[in-house]
């Protein structure tokens, strides 16, 4: 079974986000760039489904200039087969430009299963998965928080606003994967030592123009001062009149 | 807490390899996800995370260097890295992994018979098998030389009688690599738990690397098969246990910085916070000199570390060039953890900051292994071609 998990490389989370002086794009000058965590769970899943298969081949996949290699390396550390980078410059990509390269490649080859985390955290924009699944014309379920498979079925589990929903089906399909769906893995020194062996193809890709364009980026406006209105039980109402009059909130 | 985002003042990380940075990352993502957040409490219990023991061997922490029986057989500097990695946790996690891998597996490795081989280096790899390493005793420490563990040939099997003292994992070890003389000449036995004659008592009541089992091992009238010796130790005489201790040391040299940047990272990432006389401590000229002092040191401790491991892999690490990083390494690991204490004032002194159990911790690691002074003394003999040990 071919399974392809399609991951990004974006800015650590610790990251302290400044932006460039273009006032529309990310100063990465400090940024140190991880793979997404949410892309964690979703390579971890294909692991476990392939080793529950005992066979099958796990491909990564990003879309990059290049600079992904390290981390892309990383995921065969920890247990992928083989990796390709389709390199293209992205800086005016957007999700469906994105997309349509992972889907032309996923088409052309024989994945069954495609996994995705269910955001980039650089543009939490969740779109690429669905236009991947859209271009393959294969049923997606996003945000899968418990996943099993029973040869060619599935049964996914999602978190809902107060409840959960399960949702069956077969493959093909894409899944994008929720924090929680399982514990990912460490690479370990002997996946590291097998890594460099691995193939991590290289493949220049001419990516669709981009239909929406980022027009600025701007840090979220500094929190005004908090006031105090007084202490004790006495100040009570004077609060509440506040937080319904003037902050609006209740 | 913020995750520790390693200590690089002079992009050192631009002198490893890709794979040498991705193994010491995720040693550095283990220990902070796995080891920072229980190791106070068995710190304070005095007990050894024992549930880690399976997570390192599938890791590889386990005999990291050694080549084949399914080890990692990685080079001298990422098995440094991982080294410098445990011990930013705690120095009993890497005092775990330098007997398991250093005292224990190596010498089976290096002096074993294929037997010896196949039997120990798999299961120890994996864990499932503890080592110790028994060569101090209670009247002998750096002068190891002078041992009172005696074997005798009995013919048909070796006859020990003995006592090691301050040996780590002495107790919970399935097997203990221990020292000792026929003849005059030093000699390693395999001496497996369980055998009559052999006990342990644990150490008790230590103010320093309390999360890492000491012990005394207690060798009575006991048999072990003639199998048991380390056929290759049996005419090298302390270049035995001393090649053992240089493989230690050296992981020791990388250790003891890691547990510096430890402590120069909560020492840095207080003095932004804590504000006094209305401004950051990290803004008094006094507190930047501390800092200032602490990543200086780091620094040459990393390069010098860096270049003992390169001579490593290269097949030209002469003991004294680990000698030097060892004493060095622990010197500065010990001083920089003592002003970190200092930094924190009396939130120092809790164990709800890293820095007091690294500074208590260090003072095992500069005595064990070759004390400072020894270490100065080995460096002395080699610039001088003269020895100052004794007579
Ligand atoms: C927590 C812990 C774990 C340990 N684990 C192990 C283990 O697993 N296996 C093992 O075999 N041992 C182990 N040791 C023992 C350790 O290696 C010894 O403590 C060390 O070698 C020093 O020996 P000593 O304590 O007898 O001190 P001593 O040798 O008595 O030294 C005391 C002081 O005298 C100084 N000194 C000694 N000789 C000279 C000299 N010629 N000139 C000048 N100064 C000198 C020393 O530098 C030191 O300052 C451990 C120790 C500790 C604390």
């Amino acid at each position: 079974m071919q399974i392809t998990v399609c991951v990004a490389v974006t800015p650590s989370t610790e990251t302290k986000v400044k932006v460039a002086p273009d006032g529309k794009s990310l100063d990465v000058a400090e940024v140190k760039f991880e793979l997404n965590p949410y892309d964690e769970f979703a390579l971890e899943e294909a692991l476990r489904l392939r080793e529950a298969r005992g066979e099958g081949q796990v491909e990564v996949l990003t879309v990059g200039d290049g600079s992904q290699k390290e981390e892309i390396r990383k995921c065969l550390a920890r247990g992928a087969d083989s990796a390709a980078i389709l390199k293209a410059d992205t800086s005016a990509a957007d999700s469906a430009a994105i997309a349509g390269a992972l889907a032309a490649r996923i088409g052309a080859g024989a994945s069954q299963v495609v996994f995705f985390g269910k955001q980039a955290v650089d543009g939490d924009n969740s779109q690429v998965p669905a236009h991947v699944a859209v271009a393959l014309d294969w049923p997606l379920v996003g945000k899968v928080s418990k996943l099993a498979f029973d040869g060619d079925s599935f049964t996914a589990q999602r978190e809902i606003e107060g409840g959960v929903e399960i949702i069956e089906g077969r493959l093909p399909a894409v899944f994008s994967a929720e924090k929680g769906l399982n514990e990912p893995r460490y690479p370990s020194l002997k996946g590291i030592m097998a890594a460099k062996k691995k193939p991590l193809e290289e493949v220049e890709v001419q990516l669709e123009a981009a239909r929406v364009t980022c027009l600025s980026l701007g840090l979220p406006p500094a929190r005004p001062e908090g006031r105090i209105v007084g202490e004790g039980a006495a100040v009570a109402a004077e609060v509440v009149r506040l937080l319904k009059e003037e902050a609006k909130v209740i | 807490m913020e995750p520790f985002e390693g200590v690089d003042y002079m992009n050192f990380d631009s002198l490893l390899t890709e794979e040498e940075r991705m193994i010491r990352d995720t040693a550095r993502e283990w220990v902070s996800r796995r080891v920072a957040p229980i190791i106070e409490e068995h710190h304070r219990n005095a007990t050894f995370p024992d549930e880690l023991i399976p997570e390192m061997a599938e890791l590889g922490f386990l005999g990291a260097s050694i080549e084949g029986y399914g080890c990692p057989g990685l080079g001298g500097v990422a098995y440094g890295l991982i080294m410098q990695e445990l011990e930013r946790g705690d120095s009993g996690l890497r005092s775990f992994a330098s007997v398991q891998g250093g005292l224990v597996m190596y010498p089976i490795f290096s002096y074993g018979s294929e037997e010896q081989k196949d039997r120990w280096l798999p299961p120890m790899g994996e864990g499932k098998a503890i080592g110790c390493f028994g060569l101090t005793e209670p009247d002998f420490g750096s002068h190891a030389e002078g041992m009172i563990t005696r074997a005798e040939d009995k013919g048909d099997h070796y006859l020990l009688n003995g006592a090691k003292m301050w040996i780590t994992n002495g107790c919970v070890a399935d097997v203990a690599v221990v020292w000792a003389k026929i003849d005059g000449r030093v000699m390693g036995f395999l001496v497996e738990k369980g055998t009559p004659g052999y006990s342990t008592r644990r150490q008790k009541h230590k103010f320093s690397l309390r999360a890492s089992v000491t012990s005394e091992l207690i060798l009575q009238d006991v048999k072990i098969p003639k199998e048991n010796l380390l056929p290759g130790t049996e005419n090298i005489n302390m270049k035995g246990p001393l090649s053992c201790l240089t493989q230690a040391r050296y992981g020791i040299a990388w250790g003891a910085i890691g547990a510096g940047m430890a402590c120069y990272d909560a020492a840095l990432k207080y003095g932004a916070d804590r504000i006094q006389f209305g401004r950051p401590l990290n803004s008094f000229q006094l507190y930047q000199r501390k800092l200032a002092e602490m990543i200086t040191e780091i620094t040459k401790g990393q390069l010098l570390n860096l270049q003992v491991g390169r001579l490593k892999e290269a097949g030209k690490m002469h003991p004294s060039h680990v000698s030097m990083a060892k004493r060095n390494g622990c010197y500065w690991g010990l001083e920089i953890a003592r002003e970190a204490r200092d930094m924190l004032g009396a939130n120092g002194i809790t164990d709800e900051y890293v820095v007091g159990r690294h500074m208590c911790n260090l003072e095992s690691v500069k005595t064990y292994e070759g004390t400072h002074d020894i270490h100065t003394m080995i460096i002395g003999q080699r610039v001088t071609g003269l020895s100052a040990f004794a007579n």
